[in-house]
């Protein structure tokens, strides 16, 4: 059994008295997809954050290949080969897809601070390689700011890519999609992480995509884990539906 | 050395001027709390107040009434008048902005700033005008042995008065219960059927009465002049900053805070008041960026406006510029002294513009200071001649990294806040760098500047030295150009598209923001050093507010889209400015019904509109 | 009364409802039920313009809502209760309710502070609290107050079971059946068809931005399978 990519290890985190993330544990293991659920309220959000380094936690540790990353910024996670993409995408609306997707190989390959070679050429052959796998590469000139949003998403993917990444972290990767492309992105998706082996942990709302693509399934309630494991099994756990149906149900 | 008597007095007089401070200031952030927009023009309906209660208590039935009830029905209609003035500026125009970028808010109430100098240039004059005396409180009492006017006593007891009827404004009315709630949540306000037009004119013409008030009360104690808008509205700015902007204790508090400052200052450090006063508000920014009562930002960062669009020149415009640089190159040795000064101004002020347009446009930040670095450039060249004798080669080096030194000081401070915050503190270091200028004497001449700063004897011709501005701004232009076109500036682009992608890619914002911004302030350091040469002299009007303004003016007209944009703004301004001055005394009326109308009709800038027309 | 038809939301360029079609009548509560995401909030703030909608219509009483701003909605008779609750955190209970009061409309007795602390005991207790530091069940009560101070003809309630303790549930859908006995008509949404199974009348399934189905509330009670796929996992 190799070492998990991501380990989480007791994460607590409050809101005003409240705990949001209660006492959340688990691992993930290279190549893995793995789907975070919960009713609305859940701390799904809280918990995804505590892992993307966007809110420190109260208590508790996160480990990547088994090297302690608590509480480092977005940044510096990204050094540490995390990708992550957004529930509502973030791209950097001024400027070309392919600038977009060469930013991040810049980034990646710690070339941003040079300041009087212009940066047109730099990494311009491995940007469309990326935008071809996602499908992009024939709107690598546009500007994202005029992108259709399923696009966006692809290219957010593309540059998530950049970094290598051992971890993707996808908040609601198909969320605000058309239905027919939500599968589409997520078939893509679950393509590239197995071709290169790369852990997905992934929150959504569509059914259909995480019982089509998710290895396995986290529940979240009120702040805690209540049911983990494969797809069916949790589908078929009475207190799942219970969080989802309420009692009456 | 004082005693404790003279203390007294003193703290007194502290109070006198923190009850004023307070009026403009409890105006200034009960709008901003409703409206979320910073009047730069608080000041000048303070002026318009002092006008309007100096007129009214010589002129007309206020005046033929005379005594007591004609002093008090002037000062009080002039109020009411000011009030109506505000509710009508927030009908005609900033009601179209409350969903522009901030900076065009602050730019229109800036033009409003422009439009009211000169109006009351022209209705008042250029005198200055000294009121009477308030009846029944002429005389002075004693206390504690000293005299003390009866006028300022008073004056100390309006402060409190007016923050307890404001405080029962707000909480027991309607009007004041609603725009309590506006203050949190406007959306919500207006889902529970509430029309925002009547509060947000309401509010205007409540803050607009508050300042026309604490203007008008001045009369008795101070000349009426046509500079106590600028003098105030810093002020103010500095108190609702402290203070936290949006809060009416917190602007109390920090009315008290720098009225005492100010009082006890003289006497202690007599020549670094103003320093310390802006020093104050600078440690609280760092310390409680949110200021001492605010509530920081509890809501969530609303969305970004719209993107700029990357402009890339279009390729007629960019043969158009080249060909005009050539023109004035070919043509320039024709020319008499005067249009090579004025050229060379112009090459100095493109290059000022250009370098602010970095921080501004890809940095996405703004600054309301930028003169500092300017400024800085040219004390450090001038100063490099006064005590070491260095030539101007030498100054023209050394500036720059003067300059940019100085910008990675202030910018580590700035570039970590945003928005309204930011401006104001690149506002707080720019006046404490004048400040450090004008009351330096020993060091720096204070007001009476640095003579005698000349070009070396090469470049002492006009021809010459206008080549060496255009080479220079030309030079610069071009590394900026070179260095937003880099990896560097595509990330800098980045963060300010977006802070939480950049981040999540291994961007680390802030050190971007201060790189630049220290970039940006060692280029207006070379322009400041090119314009201490051309003149050869330094004067602390060289950091002075006008001068930032200028600067940003030059950029939001031009467009903060393309490098172009701040070139063209650069000459459209001084141009419009040279015109205007000597075609009417009343530039700024006309300057400021122009920008009125850019922000109006052309949000994107003279570049941008020239742009789309080419698109 | 209320007439959706073929409703369209973005959000930026998320498109978050793909033509949702629904209606309420005079005197009867529907229910909107989806999973969180499903767009049940979004339905909401476009029907209030609150997020103006990018295609389709809504019709209250006849008036089409288009080219409205959310305060002439408010005006027409629309009251919303908002997901997050949004209580103005430093203003009083008195106060938050002062904020919601709009003129009596002809033909229906006009709330009042009295009549709604009567209803919502619990508030008439804490007058003078701020709204910020009452508990969530509180918040929920009067969030509700609130709106009907406004003498709302139709409620448009955004998930009020929330978050809520049980015995706090319970107590809210005695006070909701109380309003719905008094005439008033409801637009409730949840995910939790528990609770709304007490009050509505007739359900609509949402999912992804769509319509899925539409039935009595007892049906869609009844019918298991309906429930697993469009609200359990």
């Amino acid at each position: 059994m190799t070492a998990p990519v991501l380990q989480a290890e007791g994460l607590v985190k409050a809101w005003g008295g409240v705990r949001a993330v209660d006492g959340v544990s688990f691992a993930l293991a290279p190549g893995e997809m793995l789907a975070l659920i919960g009713p609305n309220g859940a701390g799904k959000s809280t918990l995804f954050n505590l892992l993307n380094g966007q809110v420190r936690a109260d208590a508790g540790r996160v480990r990547l290949g088994g090297v302690d990353v608590t509480g480092l910024p977005p940044r510096k996670l990204w050094r540490r080969g995390v990708g992550r993409t957004f529930q509502i995408t973030a791209t950097f609306a001024s400027l070309s897809v392919a600038e977009n997707v060469r930013l991040a190989l810049l980034s990646h390959h710690r070339r941003v601070f040079s300041f009087i070679r212009p940066s047109g050429d730099l990494f311009a052959g491995e940007a469309q390689a990326l935008l071809d796998r996602v499908g992009m590469a024939a709107q690598a000139a546009r500007t994202c700011g005029v992108l259709a949003y399923g696009d966006l998403k692809r290219v957010e993917l593309a540059m998530a890519l950049a970094n290598r990444p051992r971890l993707l972290l996808m908040d609601e990767p198909t969320a605000g999609m058309a239905p027919e492309s939500r599968l589409a992105l997520m078939a893509q998706t679950a393509a590239i992480a197995r071709a290169e082996n790369i852990a997905v942990l992934f929150t959504e709302h569509d059914m259909d995509v995480v019982f089509g693509h998710a290895a396995r399934v986290m529940v979240l309630d009120r702040g805690r884990l209540i049911a983990e494991g494969a797809p069916e099994a949790v589908r078929a756990d009475p207190r799942v539906r219970e969080s989802y149906l309420g009692k009456q149900g | 050395m004082l005693d404790w008597q003279g203390l007294v007095v003193q703290g007194l007089n502290g109070l006198a001027s923190a009850s004023s401070l307070f009026l403009v200031a409890a105006g200034l952030t009960v709008i901003f709390g409703v409206s979320r927009i910073v009047n730069f023009a608080h000041g000048s309906l303070y002026m318009l107040g002092a006008f309007l209660a100096w007129t009214l208590t010589a002129h007309g039935p206020f005046a033929e009434l005379g005594g007591f009830l004609g002093f008090w029905g002037a000062i009080l209609s002039a109020a009411l008048i000011v009030a109506a003035l505000g509710a009508l500026v927030e009908m005609t125009v900033l009601r179209r902005l409350y969903h522009a970028p901030e900076l065009f808010q602050l730019l229109a109430t800036f033009a409003l700033v422009l439009i009211v100098q000169d109006v009351a240039l022209l209705l008042w004059g250029p005198d200055d005008k000294f009121g009477p005396r308030a009846p029944l409180l002429r005389g002075a009492t004693v206390i504690f042995g000293a005299r003390f006017p009866l006028y300022e006593l008073f004056l100390i007891a309006v402060g409190p008065v007016v923050l307890g009827l404001l405080w029962l404004l707000l909480h027991r009315s309607r009007f004041g219960i609603l725009l309590r709630a506006a203050t949190h949540d406007r959306e919500m306000v207006a889902a529970l059927g509430v029309d925002q037009k009547l509060l947000f004119t309401g509010v205007f013409a409540l803050g607009a009465g508050l300042a026309g008030l604490g203007g008008a009360l001045q009369i008795p104690r101070e000349a009426v002049t046509l500079h106590m808008d600028m003098a105030v509205i810093v002020e103010a700015f500095v108190v609702v900053v402290i203070g936290g902007l949006g809060s009416l204790g917190g602007a109390a508090l920090a009315a008290l805070i720098i009225g005492e400052l100010h009082a006890f200052g003289i006497l202690v450090f007599p020549r670094i008041t103003l320093v310390l006063v802006f020093l104050v508000m600078a440690v609280v920014l760092v310390l409680r960026p949110q200021g001492l009562l605010g509530r920081g930002a509890e809501t969530a960062p609303v969305a970004a406006p719209a993107p700029p669009l990357p402009g890339s020149l279009p390729p007629a415009l960019r043969w158009a510029a080249i060909a005009a640089v050539a023109v004035l190159v070919a043509v320039a040795p024709f020319l008499g002294d005067y249009p090579l000064i004025l050229l060379a101004d112009f090459a100095v002020l493109v290059l000022f513009a250009a370098s602010l347009h970095l921080i501004m446009g890809p940095g996405g930040m703004a600054s309301f200071g930028h003169a500092a670095y300017f400024g800085a450039g040219a004390y450090a060249a001038a100063l490099l001649f006064k005590h070491l004798a260095a030539p101007m080669e030498v100054g023209l080096i050394a500036a720059p990294f003067a300059a940019g030194l100085v910008g990675l000081l202030f910018g580590w401070f700035c570039v970590r806040l945003s928005g309204v915050y930011a401006a104001m503190l690149t506002l707080a270091f720019a006046q404490i760098a004048w400040s450090v200028s004008f009351q330096w004497v020993e060091v720096t001449g204070g007001d009476n500047g640095i003579l005698g700063v000349w070009p070396s004897d090469w470049a002492r011709g006009r021809l010459v030295f206008f080549y060496l501005s255009l080479a220079l701004s030309a030079a610069g232009v071009v590394v900026l150009r070179r260095i937003i076109h880099a990896p560097f500036g595509l990330a800098l682009r980045a963060q300010r598209d977006s802070p939480l992608r950049a981040e999540a890619i291994g961007l680390d914002g802030f050190f971007l923001r201060w790189i630049a911004f220290a970039v940006s302030a060692a280029l207006a350091g070379l322009a400041g050093a090119l314009f201490a040469y051309g003149k050869g002299s330094v004067f602390p009007s060289f950091l002075g507010i006008p001068r930032s303004v200028d600067g940003l003016l030059m950029v939001l007209l031009g467009g903060v889209q393309t490098l172009t944009g701040p070139i063209v703004g650069a000459i459209a301004y001084a141009g419009l400015q040279e015109q205007l001055a000597r075609a009417t005394d009343y530039w700024r009326l006309v300057l400021g019904l122009v920008i009125l109308a850019l922000v109006l009709f052309f949000p994107r800038g003279l570049a941008g509109a020239f742009a789309r027309r080419a698109a | 009364m209320l007439a959706v038809d073929d409703l369209q939301a973005h959000y930026g360029r998320a498109h978050i409802l793909h033509g949702v079609s629904l209606g309420v009548a005079a005197g009867e509560v529907a229910c909107l039920l989806g999973r969180n995401g499903a767009g049940k909030s979004t339905t909401m703030k476009a029907i209030m313009r609150l997020l103006p909608p990018t295609g389709g219509s809504v019709r209250f009483e006849g008036q089409d809502l288009a080219g409205l701003a959310p305060h002439d909605v408010a005006r027409l008779g629309l009251g919303y209760v908002p997901e997050e609750r949004r209580i103005f955190p430093e203003l009083t209970v008195a106060e938050n309710l002062e904020v919601g009061r709009r003129p009596p409309r002809p033909g229906q007795a006009p709330w009042t502070a009295e009549r709604l602390y009567a209803l919502f005991p619990s508030l008439g207790a804490m007058k003078k609290r701020p709204g910020g530091r009452m508990s969530g069940g509180e918040q929920q009560m009067l969030a509700i107050a609130r709106t009907l101070m406004g003498n709302p003809r139709l409620l448009l309630l955004d998930e009020p079971s929330e978050g809520l303790a049980p015995v706090v549930v319970d107590r809210l859908a005695e006070a909701l059946l109380g309003l719905k006995s008094e005439g008033l008509a409801i637009l409730l949404s949840e995910q939790n068809p528990g609770f709304a199974a007490s009050i509505a009348d007739h359900a609509w399934l949402l999912e992804t931005g769509h319509i899925r189905h539409h039935g009595p509330m007892a049906a869609v009670m009844a019918d298991a399978g309906l429930r697993a796929r469009y609200l359990s996992v």
